[in-house]
């Protein structure tokens, strides 16, 4: 049983994948806990799926290294959010249908950029479906030093970006910077995404900000509690799913996002299972 | 009473601008407001002197809201002015707005003391976390709208009325000098509303301000000082006994409302939209 635990750390890519799951799954959950109060779930899956035009210009631009991605990526996300703030403000359509144009336009770009290249299905599924097992040690250290800093930021501002998302007029009427903050908010999103790029990829990036999250929000009743609870549910998840990603041999963001799914279908469960007992009284 | 004095020394120097007493406490002067295009507030002007108690009455999208919204600093008029001690609404964080409950997301992962000192963020700063006074302050909060034993609780466990004083709590750790309840009494109950009145009673002595929108328009007569009747334009601003003429509340609900005649003149039973 403990060689069982113990054979995959002899792999010093397994080792860095762990930490790499363990570190992303904690800051998205943190940010995620935001995504899920305030109902963003869609402004995440489209942010993420927006950041591929930027990866693909990283990637032509830094012939392949990774460290260009990053803020190639980010640069797009970044745009992307404000893209939205512009069709929402400049149109009279509804903000969720201006996400899903930026959404799919972006995404689309992104596709053809990385379809004109040499080795293109191959990289177009790394970026899609995240290539954990392929962290190197540089990468690590991007994504520990941006992950530790969205979690210092949330915590900094954890009462500032409690009455945002619990009352935005609260806020304005104690004369909180709502508009910076938001705007923070959004800034910090996109930097998570960018950090779990590698992980999970753009494709399943949105289960990693809201199904540990939404799992926390079942079982309490206290946002800092939800948040801790969030980011130790994602931690677990990331290393229960990189284990059967190496035994049963299937994707690692997958079987990741897959382990994420089962706790929060466990707890429902053992929730409505409870409920029933209780009520069967 | 001793550690409010304490924080209001130690945070008013901050960010409340001084009040400047000789001009009326609110001056609303020829306001025009547009909400999603359509005009919903045109020419509204009063002035209200501190400490009053004023209730506000119109029917349903008459821009209650609006009005409080704009007065709070929420919302942008689209020409005339505010002025709360003769400065712009946004300078102050002495203006609470309560909203109608039906807009507070209740399953909320926070406690009663966490709403409860929600209403001190702007006076803690950025980046300070609340110190054990402040969680005093909270508790005494609690204490005078009669919820002490109330402050884990889940706010989606309290009752309606229960909701209301949480509320009302809060704007005291906020030390809101001007309160705007939005249709603070929909749907409690007589008893509730009386607690909820006697804790207004309790503002009043200690000089706050107090705009509250209500449907009741019996409840406005009893215990408002002044009544304001607004659909979209100010139909009439005074005294109770001023305001509650056949003709101004025609002008104001049309045919939704409901009078029987009586001896001593026409008895308003309510107006006919809602259930409070």
């Amino acid at each position: 049983m403990i060689d069982l635990l113990l054979d995959p750390l002899e792999y010093a890519f397994m080792m860095r994948g762990l930490v790499a799951a363990v570190i992303v799954g904690a800051v998205c959950a943190m940010v995620g806990t935001y995504v899920v109060l305030r109902g963003m779930a869609f402004l995440g899956d489209a942010l993420a799926h927006a950041i591929l035009p930027g990866v693909a210009v990283g990637y032509i631009v830094g012939d392949g290294a990774r460290a260009p991605l990053f803020w190639w990526a980010l640069v797009a996300a970044v745009l992307a959010s404000l893209g939205i703030g512009a069709v929402t403000k400049g149109t009279r359509v509804k903000q969720d249908t201006a996400i899903g144009i930026i959404f799919a336009g972006t995404f689309a770009l992104g596709i053809a950029m990385i379809s004109s290249m040499r080795s293109y299905a191959v990289d177009l599924a790394h970026f899609l479906f995240g290539d954990i097992l392929g962290v190197s040690n540089g990468d690590l250290w991007l994504t520990g030093i941006l992950g530790g800093g969205v979690v210092l930021v949330i915590i900094a501002f954890y009462k500032e970006f409690m009455v945002l998302a619990f009352d935005p007029v609260l806020a304005t009427t104690l004369r909180l910077p709502t508009n910076l903050l938001e705007n923070l908010l959004l800034v910090l999103i996109a930097v998570t995404i960018v950090v779990s790029l590698q992980t999970v990829g753009v494709a399943l990036m949105v289960a990693m900000l809201v199904t540990p999250a939404a799992t926390a929000y079942l079982v309490t009743q206290r946002l800092a509690v939800m948040m801790a609870l969030a980011a130790g549910i994602a931690a677990v998840s990331g290393v229960v799913g990189l284990y059967l990603s190496f035994y049963l041999e299937i994707a690692s963001g997958a079987a990741i996002v897959l382990t994420c799914t089962a706790f929060f279908l466990l707890v429902w469960a053992a929730q409505s299972l409870g409920l029933r007992l209780n009520s069967g009284e | 009473m001793k550690v409010i004095d304490r924080l209001r020394k130690s945070a008013g120097m901050l960010r409340n601008i001084p009040h400047q007493d000789e001009t009326p406490f609110l001056v609303v002067k020829d306001l025009h407001v547009r909400y999603e295009g359509l005009p919903a507030l045109s020419g509204v002007d009063f002035n209200i002197e501190t400490g009053s108690r004023v209730a506000v009455i119109g029917p349903n999208g008459a821009g209650k809201s609006t009005l409080f919204k704009v007065i709070a600093g929420v919302l942008k008029a689209s020409s005339g002015e505010v002025r709360v001690s003769g400065h712009q609404p946004q300078g102050h964080i002495c203006i609470a707005y309560v909203p109608q409950r039906s807009e507070v997301d209740w399953s909320f992962p926070v406690s009663v003391a966490d709403v409860v000192m929600m209403g001190r963020t702007g006076k803690l700063g950025m980046l300070r976390r609340p110190k054990a006074e402040d969680w005093e302050l909270v508790r005494h909060c609690l204490e005078l709208v009669g919820m002490e034993g109330l402050a884990e609780r889940q706010i989606n466990e309290l009752s309606a009325g229960q909701q209301q004083r949480m509320f009302i709590a809060q704007t005291l750790a906020q030390e809101a000098e001007l309160l705007l309840l939005d249709e603070p009494l929909s749907g409690l109950d007589l008893p509730s509303q009386e607690e909820v009145f006697l804790i207004l009673d309790e503002l009043h002595k200690r000089g706050v301000t107090v705009m509250l929108a209500t449907h009741d328009l019996g409840m406005a007569a009893a215990r408002f000082d002044y009544v304001m009747l607004l659909n979209h334009k100010l139909l009439g601003f005074g005294t109770p006994q001023e305001v509650f003429t056949e003709e101004r509340l025609k002008s104001a609900y049309g045919g939704h409302l409901q009078m029987i005649p009586t001896d001593d003149g026409t008895m308003v039973i309510g107006d006919t939209c809602c259930d409070d």
